[in-house]
């Protein structure tokens, strides 16, 4: 017996000591506060609605860093949005409005742009943005920007100064998409050095607390120097299977839930109001045109006879979801070309001509590969792998993981064909066009045409708004008639929004404001 | 067959043989004709609940659940078939050698099958997935290599109880070869042994495959298995449609239940 | 001593074993550099990332300085979320323990009455009855019993909320509450063995030397059962079930999926799939332990009751 209390001792130790291992963080979030908000936010939608705040959902956490230039992922990026801001800011239209900056001037040659700053801005740290913030800013983002568009961009920049109340800058060529990439420059305090942790910006919400993998915080500003948010406080937790996110719908937990399929929000209950938009990118069965089959064209015609865009997005979607034809979405309503929609209709039989004249009378075998994360790429990937087998060609679908997929497909370009959805960092033509330049670092498809690229150059370089039109609509429907990928669609983008809540609006980027919601 | 059911005379192992056979025969059949092609969509018919003309209804993509439950067992049967096969030679192999030579070598290679089994085998079997990406035979490979240790300990602890046995001692003085003797009058011996082992080995095989598909980390998306569909399924319980999730759970469970029922027959005899 | 000298011995080498082999596999395809970069990676800030994060050293050194790191303490920061691993698997490891915790004891807290009740009335229908669904509950997998409980208790009944999961530093009793179900998937199969093993011990044990000297000194069988129910019921099950932790555990991971409860388990699914190889690590080196600990205390519960199994 002795013995055996013994043993029971030490197994009381053993696990005391494995208890005690690494306790010392949480406690602090989860006293107080903390564990006193959640009480409220367990009493449901009503108290949310007496206190002005909601709960949003969102299915990842965010990325390590947010800090304004760092940050690497679409999710990040759009939530963010809400705590930085830049000189000026996109508008739902998807013009750009006067933010930071209240008006600027351009000279004749296109080469020096004075931005007049916004007088008595204040930051979330209660520091006044100054002409060397802007200045400070700008040189930050030029040199550490993940984003390549932006950071390509601001090599032009020759020179950026302050002068009282006015930053001058200086281009070293004429750019006209000058002000979108100056839309895409947050502004942030002078040499502060916490922002990918403690990020500090003049938006209309405050960064105020995050608990990795499960919860982040924003509060109202209430300093801010335009209209107000309207909600109190925002707070986003993070559901990141299924199963979660729909009970999530289901139960009282959540106000807001951007970014959901036609399934998750089929059946949803009343007190949701479904908001239908587009995700703003171009999902497609991206092509390695480099390898057999598929440098033929009449191949590449082939797989776009033989799939079904409207079948598929019936399958997927319920018949949500925008048809495209080319690298571009609606959203760009200047550039986006409604006639290449139906470049390819689907038909079969022609699709196994063009597959005997190019020498496959009895089809071939492809792979289809996608990343495993993206479970709505997945599920067309799968669909379009039946559609083909109809024209004869037998598609096997393989899953990789993200880093597989950068590392091999991405960057490696070793793949046959892959489904994915590529988005608009900025609002430019180029962001969504450039990678199919023969010589472009993203050109993942190995498209080749220096038709295309002398058409991409010549756009770049000109002022004349007409032209670069012109250019760019060109370029797209050589993209069309070299089917160079099978372009499927523009996603159905569902938002559930609690009934009670209104003021929701859509952006043509990936951008989840919420400064408008108000009870 | 007869002296099988005459030697195995228990409820067990009746009602486990006619489980196991009734699901082999679904099996069986599917491998040739199904009701439906098993990959075709409808997309006028996704998410139906069960009727005459879907016994168990369709999937998101309109696919006939029936068909595909008939074509993915047959899947997850095959993985598992491997798996035991792979980790029984192995473990046979390990176990024999460790049981008939004893010391060093037993010493060490127990110590490692202590060391794969102090890890729950189903995360083991995770990390390695994941790292060498979704499909049928990796998740073979995976398991096999994982179920080895189960197999080998049996093995050995009969080895070495049959080695002090008189016979044995007997065989060896008359200068019968080691190889000899343990092909030839341990490993028959071993046998009613073994016979349990396998079964219950199938009856693991086949709940971690479900386990890994389940979780998106076994066969790949074109391949239809078990645990694939019940981690398709998932998705629609909550959305009123649990009866995916109870037809595809319900057939592995019967799976397993035939295998465990032969298994715990088995061994009734061996203990009787 | 010995036998717990052996038995450490085997602990550490399995230990370093596990985590070489994780490290190992990441070497060979993962690439958290890919994974945090995305799209935007550059071939500069590739390589400056992986200075940083230290991957530009070969596999032993790097290998070599996290061992050393692990064993004082430090686990690391999390590539992914630039904190210490121990911060960010604390409390999901006291969520997943808690799990297999409830489960161990809801076994051992309805297998000992039903399998010495099973055993008393051996023979009789209710005996049999208990043999037969033991069986049947055995071969049932704990996520169809998770998916099983959220139809009929969730959705049906709708005793619980699924998804609603509350953790133990906001709210305790909510927490347990909510984990209730969870635990139930992961104890039935176990009860059901349990049950079958605790029978077969005991009427095993009907057959010795010292129950039939109990019988002879006037004992009913009844007291015979009762006096030895401590030694035949509560340690076997308590040795039997701690040699079952790996699978408890691993069923954990599923049912966390199912109940949507933030554990070690789904942390461990997104850290392998995000290539956060600290993290990863972190969690195969913890959960070994844990299962090896509760192996060991199996083990020398055994011991304190039959020395002579270890010589």
């Amino acid at each position: 017996m002795k013995k055996f209390f013994g043993v029971l001792l030490s197994v009381v130790m053993i696990l005391l000591l494995l208890g005690g291992c690494g306790g010392k963080t949480n406690s602090t979030e989860a006293s107080g506060e903390t564990s006193a908000t959640k009480e409220q936010a367990d009493t449901g939608a009503a108290a949310r609605k007496a206190n002005n705040e909601i709960v949003v959902g969102i299915a990842q956490d965010l990325s390590s860093s947010l800090d304004p230039y760092e940050l690497s992922t679409a999710g990040t990026r759009e939530l963010m949005f809400n705590v930085y801001e830049a000189l000026y800011k996109v508008a739902p239209s998807g013009d750009y409005e006067p933010a930071l900056a209240t008006a600027y001037t351009v000279s004749d040659d296109g080469l020096t742009y004075r931005f007049t700053l916004r007088e008595g801005v204040k930051f979330h740290n209660d520091a006044v943005l100054t002409a060397a913030d802007v200045v400070y800013s700008f040189n930050t983002c030029r040199e550490k920007s993940v984003d390549k568009n932006v950071k390509a961009a601001l090599q032009n920049v020759a020179e950026v100064k302050a002068d009282d109340n006015t930053v001058t800058m200086t281009l070293t060529a004429p750019n006209s998409d000058f002000l979108v990439y100056v839309g895409s420059v947050y502004i942030v305090p002078d040499s502060y050095s916490d922002q990918a942790t403690k990020p500090v910006g003049t938006g209309p919400f405050v960064f105020t607390e995050r608990k990795v993998q499960d919860s982040i915080v924003f509060t109202r500003f209430e300093n801010y120097w335009g209209e107000k948010a309207k909600i109190q406080k925002v707070t986003f937790r993070i559901f990141d299977t299924e199963t979660a996110l729909v009970t999530a719908l289901d139960s009282d937990t959540v106000d807001l839930f951007a970014h959901l399929t036609s399934t998750q929000v089929n059946g949803l209950s009343k007190n949701y109001e479904v908001l239908e938009g587009t995700m703003n990118l171009v999902q497609a069965l991206y092509i390695n045109n480099a390898v057999k089959p598929f440098d033929d064209v009449r191949v590449r015609q082939a797989l776009n006879y033989a799939i079904d865009v409207d079948a598929m997005l019936q399958m997927t979607a319920d018949g949500h979801g925008t048809k495209l034809g080319s690298s571009i979405y609606p959203a760009f309503t200047k550039y986006f070309d409604e006639s290449l929609v139906n470049a390819y209709p689907h038909d079969a039989a022609k699709a196994k001509e063009l597959l005997t004249q190019a020498g496959y009378p009895n089809g071939f075998d492809m792979t289809i590969t996608v990343p495993s994360n993206y479970t709505n790429h997945v599920d067309t990937a799968v669909v379009l792998a039946e559609q083909l087998k109809e024209a004869g060609i037998n598609a096997t679908v393989q899953e990789v993981e993200w880093d597989a997929w950068v590392t091999d497909i991405y960057q490696g370009r070793n793949f046959q064909t892959t489904v994915v959805g590529f988005d608009a960092s900025t609002l430019t033509a180029e962001a969504l066009l450039a990678r199919f330049v023969s010589d472009s670092s993203k050109n993942m498809c190995n498209y080749q045409n220096t038709e295309f690229d002398a058409l991409m150059a010549e756009a770049g370089s000109i002022t004349d708004d007409a032209r670069r039109t012109e250019c760019y609509r060109a370029a797209e429907k050589l993209l069309s008639d070299d089917a160079a990928n099978v372009y499927l669609q523009d996603m159905a983008d569902f938002v559930a929004l609690r009934s009670t809540l209104s003021g929701f609006r859509f952006y043509p980027l990936y951008v989840l404001d919420l400064s408008g919601l108000t009870y | 067959m007869k002296k099988l059911f005459e030697k195995h005379n228990n409820w067990f192992f009746r009602a486990g043989f006619v489980i196991t056979a009734f699901m082999l025969l679904m099996i069986l059949i599917g491998q040739f004709w199904t009701p439906y092609e098993p990959s075709a969509m409808d997309a006028s018919a996704k998410g139906l609940a069960p009727s005459l003309s879907h016994l168990f209804g369709t999937d998101k993509f309109g696919r006939d659940i029936f068909s595909r439950v008939m074509e993915g067992a047959g899947s997850t049967l095959l993985i598992a078939f491997f798996v035991v096969l792979i980790g029984a030679s192995a473990g046979v192999l390990i176990g024999a050698v460790t049981g008939y030579c004893g010391g060093i070598v037993d010493e060490i290679l127990m110590r490692i099958c202590d060391g794969i089994t102090a890890f729950p085998s189903v995360m083991l079997a995770l990390i390695i997935i994941a790292v060498l990406g979704p499909g049928k035979w990796n998740v073979i490979w995976v398991l096999a290599i994982l179920f080895i240790p189960s197999f080998a300990r049996v093995v050995r602890t009969e080895f070495s109880r049959i080695k002090k046995q008189n016979y044995i001692s007997l065989a060896k003085l008359q200068g019968v070869g080691p190889l000899r003797i343990i092909i030839r009058h341990m490993l028959p011996n071993a046998f009613p042994v073994l016979l349990p082992a396998i079964s219950i080995g199938f009856n693991n095989a086949v709940l971690a495959e479900a386990s890994m598909s389940f979780l998106g980390v076994g066969v790949s998306v074109n391949e239809v298995s078990l645990g694939r569909m019940l981690n398709d399924s998932q998705n629609y319980i909550l959305r009123g449609l649990p009866w995916y999730a109870l037809f595809v759970g319900l057939t592995i469970a019967l799976l397993i239940l035939g295998f465990s029922l032969l298994g715990e027959g088995l061994q009734k005899n061996n203990e009787g | 001593m010995n036998f717990i000298l052996k038995k450490l011995t085997t602990m550490i080498i399995t230990l370093l074993v596990l985590s070489f082999l994780s490290f190992a596999a990441f070497e060979m395809v993962g690439d958290p550099v890919a994974t945090i970069l995305g799209t935007n990676a550059t071939p500069e800030a590739a390589a400056e990332l992986r200075a940083e994060l230290g991957l530009d050293r070969p596999l032993p050194v790097r290998y070599g300085s996290w061992l050393v790191d692990f064993f004082r303490g430090d686990w690391g920061e999390s590539y992914i979320y630039h904190i210490p691993v121990r911060d960010m698997i604390h409390e999901k490891f006291v969520i997943t323990v808690t799990l297999t915790l409830m489960g161990f004891f809801l076994a051992v807290l309805m297998a000992i009455p039903i399998g010495l009740y099973s055993a008393r009335r051996e023979g009789q229908w209710i005996d049999r009855a208990i043999t037969v669904l033991s069986q049947i509950l055995m071969a049932i997998p704990p996520f169809f019993v998770a998916i099983l409980l959220t139809i009929f208790f969730g959705l049906l009944l709708k005793i619980f909320t699924p998804g609603t999961f509350v953790s133990y530093q906001d709210n305790l009793g909510k927490f347990v509450g909510y984990m209730i179900f969870p635990a139930i998937s992961i104890a039935l199969p176990r009860i059901a063995m349990t049950v079958k093993m605790l029978r077969t011990t005991v009427l095993g044990e009907m057959q010795k030397d010292y129950i039939r000297t109990a019988y002879s000194r006037g004992h009913s069988r009844q007291t015979a059962l009762k006096q030895h129910a401590f030694k035949n019921g509560l340690l076997p099950v308590i040795t039997f079930l701690a040699a079952n932790m790996a699978e408890m555990l691993a069923g954990c991971i599923v049912i966390e999926q199912i109940f949507s409860v933030p554990g070690i388990g789904r942390l461990l699914m997104t850290s392998i799939s995000s290539r956060d190889i600290p993290t990863v690590e972190a969690i195969v080196m913890i959960l070994a332990l844990w299962v090896m600990i509760v192996h060991f205390i199996g083990e020398l519960l055994n011991d304190a009751v039959d020395p002579r199994l270890h010589g």
